[in-house]
This record gives C-alpha cells, sequence and structure tokens, in this order.
C-alpha cells in the first residue's frame, strides 16, 4: 500500500488525510454516531445519507501522474472535485503545495484555483461563446493578466497541443479530440502547480483517446507536470500511470506503480480489474527475470561448469566475463559435448549468438527478442553487468493471468 | 339546494382596499417619486420619437430590419408596414404608442433583469417568485389598471406602471431560464479556474443565457404593445385611443384602420427583436 516510486525524503506536493465527503442533510451527524464504519448501504438505510468518499489519504508528489481508477459511481470525480473544493469535503485535510485547502475563505479559495491548480472536464467545459485563443486563455483573463500578455502564452500552449491555426475558431466547429486539446492547453497555459482530468478522454473514440494518451505522454516527457489524472479504463492509467490508486464505493483500496498493481493485485475487485488487462504492455523483463545464478566465468573448467549447471537444475548458463558481462550462452548439452570431445576451453561450447535487454524493457518489447534467437535472452544492467535470464516460456506464462480456481478452463485469453 | 353560507363570507375586497387606503396615505412619497422618473423616461423617448422626421425614423426601422433579418427587402418590408400608419393618419399616434411600449420595456429590462439574475442565483427565491410570476401573468390585464389608476390618477404614468406589471414576468423568468440552463460542465470549468461570482455571471453566465434573454425581451416587448392598447382606457391615448373612440362611436372604418396600424407595428416589433434574438444563437448551439 505504501507508495514507491518517489523518494520518500521529498515532500509530497499534495497530502490528502482522512477525507470523508458525505452527501445529505447534516452530514456531520455520521461522525457524532457510531454507524461511521458501516457499510454504504447500511448508513443510506438507517441516516439517508450517502457516503461519496470514505477516509481517503494518499500523497502525489511533484511531477507524477497520479491515476485514480475505479468504476463508475467509486467516487472519483468526487474525490478530485474535494481537492479544490468544487465539492467541499465533510471532513479532513488537504494540503498542497503546504496550504491548507479546507481552511481557506472563499477569496483565499478562489486565488488558490487561479494560481495553484487547473482542471480538465470530461465534457470539455469550454465556453462556446469564445474562440480557442480566448478559451485557452481563460485562466489567465480570470487572473486578470492584461490581453496581449495573455494571448502570447495562450498561443506557447495552442503550439503545445498541435492547434496552432486554429485559434480563431469557435469550439463547435471543432471535432471531439480537438476540443479537448483546447481544453488541455487551457490547463497548460495557466501553468498550475497541479493538473486535474476528470476522464478527459473517455468522451473520445477509441483511435482518438489512444492518440491523446500518446500525446499526453509525450507532452509529460517534456514538461514534467504533476498530474491526477481519473480515468475508469485500467488500460488507460497502466499506460499513463506513474501511480495508480484503485477506488472502490469511495475508498482507496490499493495505491501502486502499475506494475505493482498488476503483479499483486490487493483483493478481488483489483483483480477482476487486471484479469482484462494486457499486461505486456505493463510487466517488464526486471519483473519476470530469473536469477543470474550460477555465474560461469569464461576461465573455468568444463567440470566446473557442469557441476555448478547440475547443481542449479537448470540446462544452461551465461558465460561471464571479468566484468561480469555475458558472452557467450551455454547449455548442458554442448557442455556435455565438450567434456566428452576432451576440450578444456568453456569458449569452444558456448553460443555468442544470443539477445540482451535491460530490466525496464516491457514484455512487450521483449517478444521480437524472444523470436530472433533460440536461446533464452540475457537481462543486463546499463553497464552492461549480467543481472539475469529470461526463458521464451516464461515470457508466454507471464501472459496468462493467475485465473481464480472455479474460473479455470474457461480459456479465454 | 346548496346556498354557500353567508356566515362564512370573508370580507377580502375591503382589507385589500385598506390595504390600498394605507399605502396610499403612506407611501405617496414613493409612488411619487417612481412616477417622476417614468415620467422623465417617457418625456425623453417622446420628444426623440416625435423630434426625428418621419423618413429619418422609417430609414432606421428599414435598416435595423435589414440587418437582423437579412436581406434589404426585408428592411423595405418593414419599413412600408410603418409608412402605412403614416398613410392612415395615425403618425403621431403611433410614435406615442411607440414611446409608452418603449418606456416600459425600459423599466421592465431595468426590474426583471436583476430580478432574473437573483432568481437564477437563489433556488428559494426562484420558489417563491415563480408562482407571484403565474398569478401575475394569469390575471386580466385590465385588473392592473385599477391600482395604477388608484397610485397615479390618469395619464401616461399609470399605463406605463400598469404595462410594467403586466410585461415584467417574461424577462424575468427567461432570464433565470437562461441562467440556469447553461451547461453544468462550462460553469464548473470557470469555476475551477478561480472565476468570481461576478467574472462567473459577465464572462459566462450572460453571454450564454442571452438567446434566452432575447426572447424574453420580445415577449415583455409584444406583452407591453398590448397592454398599452388597453391603457389607453386611463389615459395612455395613441392608437389605442383611436380604437376605443371608433368602438365608442360605432365606426367600422376608424376601427379597422386603428387596428390594423396596431398589427402593422406589433409585427416590425417582433420581426426585428426576434431575428436579433437569433442571430445572437450562432455560436452557443
Ligand atoms: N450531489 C450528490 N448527492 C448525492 N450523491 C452524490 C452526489 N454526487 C455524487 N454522489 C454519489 O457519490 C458517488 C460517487 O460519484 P462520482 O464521484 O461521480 O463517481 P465517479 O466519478 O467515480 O463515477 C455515487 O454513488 C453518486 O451517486
Ligand atoms: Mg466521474
Amino acid at each position: 500500500m505504501e507508495p514507491t516510486a518517489a523518494p520518500a525524503s521529498v515532500e509530497p506536493i499534495l497530502k490528502a488525510r482522512g477525507l470523508w465527503k458525505v452527501f445529505g442533510d447534516d452530514p456531520q451527524r455520521l461522525f457524532e454516531s457510531d454507524l461511521k464504519s458501516e457499510s454504504k448501504e447500511k448508513i443510506q438505510e438507517k441516516t439517508g445519507l450517502v457516503v461519496g468518499l470514505r477516509n481517503i489519504s494518499f500523497d502525489v508528489h511533484k511531477g507524477e501522474i497520479f491515476v485514480l481508477m475505479g468504476l463508475s459511481g467509486s467516487g472519483k470525480s468526487t474525490l478530485i472535485r474535494n481537492l479544490i473544493r468544487l465539492v467541499d469535503p465533510t471532513a479532513g485535510q488537504i494540503h498542497i503545495g503546504g496550504r491548507e485547502i479546507c481552511a481557506m475563505n472563499e477569496k483565499q479559495l478562489m486565488n488558490f484555483r487561479r494560481r495553484s491548480t487547473a482542471m480538465v472536464f470530461q465534457a470539455f467545459g469550454l465556453l462556446p461563446h469564445y474562440t480557442v485563443l480566448d478559451n485557452t486563455a481563460y485562466g489567465l483573463k480570470i487572473r486578470g493578466m492584461p490581453e496581449a500578455e495573455r494571448n502570447k502564452i495562450a498561443m506557447e500552449a495552442i503550439r503545445t497541443v498541435g492547434l496552432e491555426g486554429w485559434e480563431d475558431y469557435y469550439p463547435s466547429s471543432l471535432s471531439g479530440g480537438m476540443q479537448q486539446r483546447v481544453g488541455i492547453a487551457r490547463a497548460l497555459a495557466a501553468d498550475p502547480e497541479i493538473m486535474l482530468l476528470d476522464e478527459p478522454f473517455s468522451g473520445l473514440d477509441p483511435l482518438i483517446r489512444r492518440q491523446m494518451q500518446d500525446e499526453l505522454i509525450q507532452l509529460q516527457s517534456e514538461l514534467h507536470k504533476t498530474m491526477i489524472f481519473v480515468t475508469h479504463d485500467l488500460q488507460e492509467a497502466l499506460k499513463i500511470a506513474d501511480r495508480i490508486a484503485i477506488m472502490q464505493d469511495g475508498e482507496i483500496i490499493q495505491i501502486g506503480t502499475p506494475e505493482e498493481i498488476i503483479a499483486s493485485p490487493a483483493s478481488d475487485y483489483v483483480q477482476e480489474f487486471v484479469r482484462d488487462a494486457y499486461p505486456a504492455t505493463v510487466l517488464t523483463a526486471g519483473t519476470i527475470m530469473e536469477d543470474p545464478e550460477p555465474e560461469i566465468h569464461v576461465w573455468q573448467g568444463p567440470q566446473v561448469a557442469h557441476t555448478l549447471i547440475h547443481r542449479s537444475k537448470r540446462d544452461f548458463a551465461f558465460v561471464l566475463d571479468k566484468q561480469k558481462r555475458a558472452v557467450g550462452f551455454l547449455s548442458h548439452r554442448a557442455l556435455d559435448d565438450l567434456i566428452r570431445r576432451g576440450g578444456n576451453s568453456l569458449e569452444a561450447a558456448m553460443d555468442v549468438e544470443f539477445e540482451t535487454c535491460t530490466p525496464e524493457m516491457t514484455v512487450e518489447e521483449l517478444f521480437p527478442l524472444a523470436t530472433a534467437s533460440p536461446h533464452p535472452i540475457a537481462v543486463v544492467d546499463e553497464k552492461g553487468k549480467f543481472i539475469g535470464c529470461i526463458r521464451n516460456t516464461t515470457i508466454i506464462e507471464s501472459m496468462i493471468q493467475d485465473e481464480p480456481e472455479e474460473k479455470e478452463g474457461e480459456g479465454d485469453v | 339546494m346548496f346556498e354557500f353560507p353567508e356566515k362564512l363570507y370573508v370580507p377580502m375586497e375591503k382589507w385589500i382596499d385598506a390595504i390600498m387606503d394605507w399605502i396610499l396615505v403612506n407611501m405617496s412619497g414613493i409612488f411619487d417619486a417612481i412616477g417622476g422618473v417614468i415620467l422623465k423616461i417617457l418625456i425623453v423617448i417622446e420628444q426623440t420619437l416625435l423630434w426625428l422626421p418621419w423618413p429619418v425614423i422609417l430609414l432606421l426601422i428599414g435598416a435595423a430590419a435589414w440587418r437582423s433579418m437579412g436581406k434589404w427587402w426585408h428592411g423595405v418590408i418593414m419599413a412600408g408596414l410603418i409608412f402605412l400608419v403614416g398613410v392612415f393618419g395615425y403618425w403621431d399616434d403611433s410614435m406615442s404608442t411607440l414611446a409608452v411600449v418603449i418606456a416600459s420595456v425600459a423599466v421592465s429590462l431595468l426590474i426583471g433583469f436583476p430580478a432574473g439574475i437573483i432568481m437564477a442565483r437563489r433556488d428559494k427565491v426562484q420558489a417563491t417568485l415563480q408562482p407571484v410570476l403565474d398569478a401575475m401573468q394569469t390575471m386580466p390585464s385590465f385588473v392592473y389598471l385599477i391600482p395604477a389608476m388608484m397610485l397615479f390618477g390618469l395619464g401616461k404614468v399609470p399605463a406605463v406602471f400598469a404595462t410594467v406589471i403586466y410585461a415584467v414576468p417574461p424577462i424575468i423568468r427567461l432570464t433565470d431560464v437562461g441562467i440556469r440552463g447553461v451547461p453544468e460542465s462550462v460553469v464548473e470549468a470557470a469555476r475551477s479556474f478561480g472565476a468570481s461570482d461576478r467574472q462567473l455571471l459577465f464572462d459566462v453566465q450572460l453571454p450564454l443565457a442571452f438567446p434566452s434573454i432575447m426572447v424574453g425581451i420580445n415577449q415583455t416587448t409584444m406583452m407591453a404593445l398590448a397592454m398599452v392598447v388597453i391603457a389607453s382606457m386611463i389615459g395612455a391615448r395613441g392608437l389605442g385611443l383611436e380604437v376605443l373612440v371608433a368602438i365608442n362611436r360605432i365606426e367600422v372604418g376608424h376601427g379597422f384602420t386603428a387596428g390594423a396600424s396596431i398589427v402593422f407595428l406589433a409585427i416590425v416589433i417582433d420581426r426585428i427583436s426576434s431575428a436579433f434574438a437569433r442571430k445572437q444563437q450562432k455560436h452557443l448551439s
């Protein structure tokens, strides 16, 4: 459950602690009663109150894309709106950049929204009577920035999202994808500390959606914004997230990197989500690789190598040089041949044709390597040091999810 | 068989009369002030209309129709209708009627616009005002003549007063409807960027409510015109008085030309103002 991606020494840019949102008349009465820990249904039945968010705590670090993922109705929109008090939380604290949001008065809140955050909406929320340029400059206009200055910044943002030449058009003459680009440009122009995106691509065609996701990733690699991104689509979450928080019935039930979520779903609910996902784009070589042992070096004799391989219960090994770089692939059979022939140099038995990869590469990227050579793939770090290996069968096995027992045999993989 | 029991009679009308009497005695200062303002507005408008040479007015009407409706011959037709009113011999009467209509619409907007905005912002105000507006619109228009006459006597000021009461509901209602009809997503987006209530109103709500507000202005204007004809009974003069005279003397021709003049005026005002309203909707769909 603990966030792993960001260094612990850096103070998070956003801290939410014990957030509750309860809809209904006089929601405080829930906290005075002993129903607080009851289920959502029971609370609604007994009090008429609807629990939108229950005891939410999480951190967001500077420069990361933090994804809130969950089924429709799980409270994602309520949570992201709580963060800038478009919906007021019933209990809890939100710190953004060291300021306590819940303690702000109307005016402070207004100034905070003008300077520190910018939001992108599923329904775009563009002003239909403003041109693309004026829409993009809207956040700056609200701040009172003079027209020439704000138009200059807005033009920059329009270029960034690839809408150059469209600045004098009205939103109604743009496609959905282009309208959302304007929404993103408007947020970028405001240059906020945190960008909030509530299902920005959910209303778009699948093809456009994927394209927009790619562009967002591209953009992020250049701009390093802090983003909180809401989606109900696990594919999308896995694709763009640095970390994912999974929501169910107003609670966060798991926080982790995409890989952690895929590799060890925290509950059946998450498991169910993950089952539909295509792990090849998420699982990395580092996660599925086997130990580098046995370590066999070029200068060792065939008998030593034989013993080491035999003891490892493997039928192959990679042969390493002084810097622990893999220089050849040695199969059990080739080694036996060598011994039978009375050879004494491993170099005579090993195959120097094999593929290597880095631990960050995804399984998808391993496919071509796996087909290029019959041997296992050697995993090497950035210095070329051998740190593990991956058999082709492991790659295939990683694609098959751990189905719950009763589901076995459905075979819809 | 079942007579309504007389015992249950409540002297409601006496109470209302008492309230009116009390208002007359104690609040005459306020109504004198209101009457003074209305009169000033009225005089400026009427004198401007009568001072402008008739060809200029026809040109203005033609130009407005051309611009709003799009074709030059629209302008010719609209100006032609007003020209006919002059031909019938009612130029001054029609200008006088127009002046009362314009004054009434101006006062209606002055009241109705802010009222509509407040109504859109506060659900409680809307819940209270809604039935009042409904009642105002169902009430027979003659009824408004009585308090108007009591408060302001006879003349054009009570005519404007009665007309405003009759014609103000649509502009209030449609301002409210227009503002409430602004998509929640746009309002929320503006709020998320830190818009104040004022910025939200002027940058987002009013522009997007504008087509609806224009429809309200159009309806208010048409109702004002209808009411001004009736208000001639308490001294609004103008075209309505001509109709009244014709009825009293049973002069069919007189009644027809005066009535037709009112219709022409109505057509011109309606067409031009609704065309302007439509023009505003271009980007907003
Ligand atoms: N204004 C409201 N009044 C009552 N319940 C609400 C209100 N807004 C949201 N909810 C409830 O809160 C829950 C979460 O809604 P939402 O945040 O929109 O979910 P999501 O964005 O994940 O689809 C839902 O069960 C919804 O019914
Ligand atoms: Mg939502």
